[in-house]
């Protein structure tokens, strides 16, 4: 069953087009990834589905209602939203926990206990992600938004969030996870929408949305003898053949190591300096997205 | 709304310097002009008032603007530009609760300075308490209404928490003259006087709430009407982020 139904959402500020018929569904239990560079409409989506946005066209739905009447059960971690600097950890989780009926308290596991008296503008990064991933699940919401969540955090902190996210999951709670680290989206998403220009330009599986991209795999090695290149051409699982000085490069599905290293043994011929490179998301990102520089933020 | 009136206080005492300075300084500038025996002695200027009895209306005319227009603007739009209202909108909460929750807060410390400049004023000084108490309240009331109601405007419409601040500085500034903080109001052009008792705070009628007989309802209508004015306007033009 569908937790979220978005349905071809359009919403335009002023002139721009912000978003432009974007649909999806997300799954109870899911975690939905929203990938693209920025200004590909990810935030407005999900401030939509947030209720924080009216769409100009088209519909939202969470646990088949309009968001706006369905608040206690959507919790959100926005991008750079604060809390008064003066404002103590202890007593933003009081606050909050007294807008929800059931309360959960998050402070435990997320390692916040030890700062419950610090002010919220003296902690670090980390600690305000963790605050804020703390106050966006305090009224125990079926559904999670978490809006790069581990932007500005240093690796290990990273890490850490991602591992937090991990027990939200198996807490049962259905993630929508907007992000710019294709790392993290492989690690966490069961799913993701790669945004761009305000449309999605792919939904997939992390690993379904590499495999898109032609030549996923890459194989590369110096023949110990002669081989003619027309023999690998004609394996169904080779795309592409070059060949720069000695060594021989082929790229093709993601079971072409086994068919190149078939090849060469029923030839006897062995091959030196074997390497295969993976396709990573990082790649079919770039491709999908038209190329724009992923690191730009 | 408890929970929020609770936290709201408690940001408003730990900010020290601007808690303290709302609500204790017009008492420490009673004491300290107090001080000084020639702002003791009764003088025909003053109707045969003593300075510092003519100067009350002053101290609590500084008290109102310096909480509506240096605190009000600042603090709201300093939620809005962090995102702080944005983030209670995601809530069940309307973020519209934590701004009454503030003005909540900030009108008790404008009345509790008032009562303690009262006390002081009453046991230091033997300056009769208030001759007309509910016209006193009324006065402060609906001046402080239309004060705070001018902040609102200024966050509602300023671009930034820095502009609002700035903007907020100069009406301070320029309601402290009429109200007569910076001269004292007999030294001031009648045309100022004029338009001080009738600018918010209202210094006119809480004067003589305090030591006349009644304020004068046209002064009290013209901040009811300025705070009706000056908050629907803010209703109308705030943006929550």
């Amino acid at each position: 069953m569908a937790i979220i139904e978005v349905r071809d959402l359009g919403k335009r500020y002023g002139p721009r087009v912000a978003v432009n018929s974007v649909s999806f569904d997300v799954a109870e239990g899911e975690i939905f990834g929203i990938l693209g560079p920025n200004g590909a409409g990810k935030t407005t989506t999900v401030e939509c589905v947030a209720g924080l946005r009216k769409p100009d066209q088209g519909s939202v739905s969470v646990l088949g209602r309009p968001p706006a009447s369905v608040r206690s059960a959507i919790g959100v971690q926005l991008q750079a939203s604060e809390l008064p600097e003066r404002m103590r950890v202890g007593e933003a989780l009081s606050l909050f926990s007294s807008f929800y009926p059931s309360p959960a308290d998050w402070s435990e596991r997320l390692g916040l206990t030890p700062h419950l008296r610090a002010e919220f503008g003296r902690l670090s990064g980390g600690l305000k992600q963790r605050l804020s991933i703390a106050l966006a699940l305090i009224g125990s919401p079926r559904v999670a938004i978490l809006d790069e969540l581990t932007t500005g955090l240093d690796p290990q902190a990273r890490r850490d969030t991602w591992s937090v996210v991990e027990q939200v999951r198996s807490a049962g709670v259905t993630i929508l996870l907007v992000t710019h680290f294709m790392e993290e989206a492989e690690r966490l998403c069961d799913r993701v929408a790669v945004f761009r220009d305000g449309r999605i330009a792919a939904l997939d599986t992390p690993s379904g949305l590499v495999s898109r991209v032609d030549g996923s795999c890459r194989v590369r090695f110096v023949p110990s003898a002669f081989l003619d290149v027309a023999l690998l051409q004609a394996l169904p699982e080779v795309a592409e053949v070059s060949q720069v000085g000695e060594q021989i490069v082929v790229s093709g599905a993601e079971n072409l190591l086994h068919a190149v290293t078939s090849l060469l043994a029923r030839k006897q011929i062995v091959a030196r300096g074997l390497r295969v490179d993976q396709v990573s998301l990082d790649d079919a990102y770039v491709e999908l997205t038209g190329g724009r520089d992923v690191a730009d933020h | 709304m408890l929970r929020i009136i609770e936290v709201e206080a408690r940001l408003f005492v730990r900010d020290r310097l601007n808690s303290l300075f709302a609500v204790v300084f017009p008492c420490l500038l009673l004491l300290v002009l107090g001080a000084v025996p020639g702002l003791r002695t009764p003088l025909p200027e003053f109707g045969g008032l003593r300075f510092i009895d003519s100067y009350l209306s002053s101290l609590v005319v500084f008290t109102l603007a310096f909480i509506g227009l240096q605190r009000v603007p600042t603090v709201v739009a300093t939620y809005r530009e962090k995102g702080v209202l944005r983030r209670l909108a995601t809530t069940p909460m309307h973020p519209a609760r934590l701004l009454a929750g503030q003005m909540v807060v900030n009108f008790c410390a404008a009345i509790l300075s008032v009562l303690l400049t009262i006390v002081v004023a009453y046991v230091v000084f033997g300056v009769d308490l208030p001759h007309h108490p509910l016209g006193l309240a009324c006065a402060v009331v609906l001046g402080g209404a239309g004060t705070f109601a001018l902040g609102l405007v200024i966050a509602a419409l300023a671009p930034t928490a820095r502009a609002a601040g700035g903007w907020a500085t100069a009406v301070f500034m320029l309601l402290m003259f009429f109200g007569g903080v910076y001269l004292p109001r007999f030294m001031l052009p009648s045309v100022v006087q004029k338009i001080g008792s009738y600018s918010p705070p209202g210094v006119e009628a809480v004067q003589q709430a305090w030591l006349g007989s009644t304020p004068d309802w046209r002064h009290l209508a013209i901040m009811g009407l300025v705070s009706l004015v000056a908050g629907t306007v803010a209703a109308k033009a705030f943006r929550w982020e």
